[in-house]
């Protein structure tokens, strides 16, 4: 009997896939989790991590099952208990934190009810002992009103009070370890911060365990005590997370770390002649949504009077949090979302504001690349079909030379020639983003506008993206619209940075210079990215007053 | 475990894989459309024909499923009866689904006033009570198969109406919509192909339920008169004129109802069970 906590040892699960075939996901892994400590499992969507981290539980998702080896939490096997005895320690030995909160809360319970559930399921508490417990667990996690917000419904908060409000339900049955899966990932980087340090602090005072997943490694620097690195369903490497971050030895693990390291802007630049007219000039644009009022402006208006300019080659980032309009921004430009006044010159010529006013050599010039490529593409059709639509359509092209075009454009793209018949639901995340990107290419466009095409890609994923699409720039003369709220991203590849903030724009920065933005939200955008450094969450200083005016939590 | 792994097997060189019950039900209804094409050919008596001097009488060498409340052969009644249900039904709910589903998907697609109109028409056409609009349609043109046909398709039109535009207006919100909407597609490619194969399994499946309930409204209007004349008769006409041999446990009530229960239930089976794309193509 050693004195941890959580003992996995040799553990094995396999998946069945529909065709009967059965598959191997975790292949023999061991790890251990002592008393407090935190634990961080890395890796790539597919490596596994949520269903090792799940199987504290002794639950697998549909379709797996343990198929050898054991779990051991505090002394007990969770693989060989019955479900019923499994209950019994699921909620007040551990604990999960899922991804997204909003999609774990019930909507039409408040939040109080829902978070001492556990309490009551349990039998742990009286009720008024388990709400006392409930907001002084609000107050730990530094939530606004610990004792009014109990009362509230889940959508009367946002996004990161909810998972900090999910954190207090997992931890109210008083749990030696909780699973935390990526809890962090769809939050704004100005929230993760306090998201993180909440977490941080509650389990460092309750002396709880955590199982962090995450793909993002500056994330898990800054709250692990030990990384586990993982790929394939194996463990690559363990250590220390300072062992990690500087002594990697694992070719998987140096591949993570460098997809953080910033890397240089190697673009020459283009010598400016005056003469040359800009591909496209945004003037004063004015975009909302919701029925005219009387004065003709919009119910809401997303983005106010937002000039840009874009050369022809070049490359314009627009970052903000999530709701700064952005976006909306994007789909004015593409045609989506007619904008209510401004303009839009491309090319020298004026744009229609919709998109059915424009010709079809003008929608072919500006093509947009969304997010989410798993709405992006359409799942009943084939890959095949969906690139070769845009080349019949634009283009004309059919038969033989459109089948050879398809192959170019998945050559251009990096994806093999045998995801051609496979549908979107068939591919991997980072292989959908390339089939939604060669998409556009299809048109042969001279602008690509990219949606926060990275974000819902891991680290190492989305390094390939971007550097893909620095060689298509190169060998095809695009310019890009990188939308973003990750800055690094947009710190690689773009000439120009625009940060919004409200619908407003607030500044306009070139990379060189974005190490001193002067607008207040600017810094503290930028002093909010995890930085790989362990100490960089506790050594963080930012002015609470700007906190409290930007982070509308 | 030994069958349905070597079935799995041929599936995947097919790159289909159709279970039992699904090609159980298919079979089923080809036979009744085999039935419903060579029906004159195949009945042993003429269909007015009265063969047996009982009514309602037992299954016997001569007359296989007995005989009806005015002893005729049953059997044959019900291998020509198989025509009349399945033709009008199948043909009824074809038109209704097609045009039901096709504008419910035009509606969710164009949204704005046409989908207003649309819907409030079909609406409208909804709150008629379906056996009196059959009625007043059959006393205004008289009882013949076209408008039988006609009369059906029109209530059932807005049940599919409404179910496809429920699906479509969900598929319409997806981020691969505006890629084609901003790709210049125009209103046809766009429920064509984008829409309908998202759509799809859900219409096919309404489309079998509602199979049946044409089935069901055939037989009531057969009842009251209005439906397919005497002396021919579907199967549900053959249920509602022998349903006083219930008591008797007659053959004759109880056959054509068995022929109703095995194709409704086999085209909702079928339906169910339609052969999937096996998606992992790798080798074992």
């Amino acid at each position: 009997m050693t004195g941890n906590l959580v003992e996995i040892r040799n553990l094995r699960v396999e998946a069945t896939t529909d065709s009967g075939r059965r598959l191997e996901i975790i292949k023999g892994v061991s790890l251990d989790i002592a008393e407090g400590e935190i634990v961080a499992l890395i890796g790539e969507s597919g490596s596994g991590k949520t269903t090792i981290a799940l199987t504290l539980m002794g639950y697998t998702r549909q379709g797996c099952k343990i198929t050898g080896g054991e779990v051991r939490v505090g002394g007990v096997d969770m693989v060989g208990l019955s479900e019923t005895e499994r209950a019994g320690i699921r909620g007040t030995t551990v604990a999960y934190v899922p991804q997204s909160a909003a999609a774990a809360f019930n909507p039409a319970i408040t939040i109080m009810d829902q978070v001492v559930e556990v309490a009551q399921i349990h039998k742990l508490m009286p009720a008024a002992q388990a709400r006392a417990k409930a907001i002084s667990l609000f107050r730990a996690l530094s939530l606004p009103e610990p004792e009014a917000i109990g009362d509230r419904y889940p959508h009367q908060v946002s996004g990161g009070q909810l998972q900090r409000l999910a954190a207090a339900m997992a931890l109210i049955g008083q749990p030696k370890i909780v699973i935390f899966d990526e809890p962090t990932t769809a939050l704004d980087v100005t929230t993760q911060v306090e998201v993180l340090r909440a977490f941080k602090t509650v389990t460092r005072q309750h002396n709880i365990a955590g199982i962090y997943v995450s793909h993002d490694l500056a994330v898990v620097a800054q709250i692990a005590d030990r990384i586990v690195v993982l790929k394939d369903g194996e463990i690559r490497e363990t250590g220390t997370t300072s062992e990690i971050l500087e002594h990697a030895r694992h070719p998987y693990t140096q591949e993570l770390l460098a997809a953080f390291r910033p890397k240089a802007q190697e673009r020459v630049p283009e010598i400016e002649t005056t003469a040359n007219l800009p591909l496209l000039m945004v003037d004063q644009l004015t975009v909302g949504y919701g029925s005219r009022l009387r004065n003709g402006e919009p119910l809401v208006s997303a983005v106010q009077s937002v000039s840009l300019r874009l050369d022809r080659g070049r490359n314009l980032g627009v970052i903000g949090e999530s709701g700064c309009g952005k976006s909306t921004l994007a789909r004015a430009i593409a045609g989506i979302l007619p904008a209510h006044a401004g303009g839009i010159t491309f090319n020298g010529r004026e744009l229609g504001k919709a998109g059915r006013s424009r010709t079809r050599n003008e929608l072919r010039q500006i093509q947009i690349v969304f997010q989410h490529a798993d709405t992006a593409l359409n799942p009943a059709k084939s890959v095949e079909d969906i690139l070769g639509r845009p080349l019949t359509f634009y283009h004309g092209t059919r038969g033989k030379a459109r089948d050879a075009r398809i192959s170019e454009l998945l050559d251009l793209v990096r994806l093999p020639k045998s995801v051609r018949q496979r549908r979107p639901g068939e591919l991997s995340g980072g292989q959908k983003q390339r089939v939604n990107f060669a998409r556009a290419l299809a048109a042969e466009p001279t602008l690509i506008l990219c949606d926060e095409i990275t974000s819902a890609l891991d680290t190492v994923v989305a390094a390939a993206v971007i550097e893909l699409l620095k060689e298509l720039q190169r060998e095809l003369g695009l310019s890009y619209i990188f939308i973003s709220h990750d800055l690094s991203v947009v710190e690689a590849i773009c000439d120009e940075i625009i940060v919004m903030y409200r619908g407003q724009k607030v500044e306009e920065i070139t990379p060189v210079r974005s190490k001193v933005p002067e607008h207040p939200y600017t810094r503290l955008l930028f002093s909010s990215v995890p930085k790989l450094d362990p100490t960089w969450l506790d050594g963080l200083q930012q002015d609470p007053e700007q906190v409290r005016t930007y982070c509308h939590h | 475990m030994t069958t349905s792994t070597s079935s799995g097997r041929r599936g995947i060189r097919l790159g289909y894989r159709a279970n039992l019950v699904g090609i159980s039900a298919l079979g089923v209804i080809l036979l009744w459309v085999v039935v419903a094409l060579f029906a004159p050919h195949m009945i042993p008596h003429s269909v007015g024909e009265i063969v047996d001097t009982d009514y309602f009488g037992p299954v016997s060498r001569d007359l296989w499923l007995g005989s009806d409340y005015l002893g005729r052969d049953i059997f044959s009644r019900i291998l020509m009866g198989a025509r009349y249900t399945l033709g009008i039904s199948l043909a009824a709910v074809s038109i209704a689904c097609f045009s039901g589903v096709a504008l419910g998907m035009t509606a969710a697609v164009a949204g704005g006033w046409l989908d207003t109109m649309l819907s409030r028409f079909l609406d409208a056409l909804n709150s008629i009570p379906s056996k009196l609009f059959g009625l007043v349609v059959v006393a205004a043109v008289g009882s013949s198969i076209p408008a039988l046909i006609a009369t059906l398709s029109v209530i059932y039109t807005p049940g599919a109406y409404r179910f496809a535009r429920a699906l479509a207006v969900n598929v319409n919100t997806m981020d691969f919509m505006v890629v084609a909407r901003i790709r210049g597609e125009k209103l046809p490619y766009l429920i064509a192909s984008e829409i309908l194969p998202n759509i799809l399994g859900p219409v096919l499946a309404d489309l079998g339920l509602r199979f049946v309930f044409v089935v069901l409204l055939l037989s009531g209007l057969s009842f009251l008169g209005l439906g397919v004349q005497p002396p021919y008769a579907d199967w549900g006409a053959l249920v509602r004129e022998n349903i006083g041999g219930l008591p008797f446990a007659a053959p004759a009530v109880l056959f054509p109802s068995l022929a109703i229960a095995s194709l409704t239930i086999s085209v909702n089976l079928l339906i169910d069970n339609l052969p999937r794309r096996i998606r992992d193509r790798s080798p074992e």
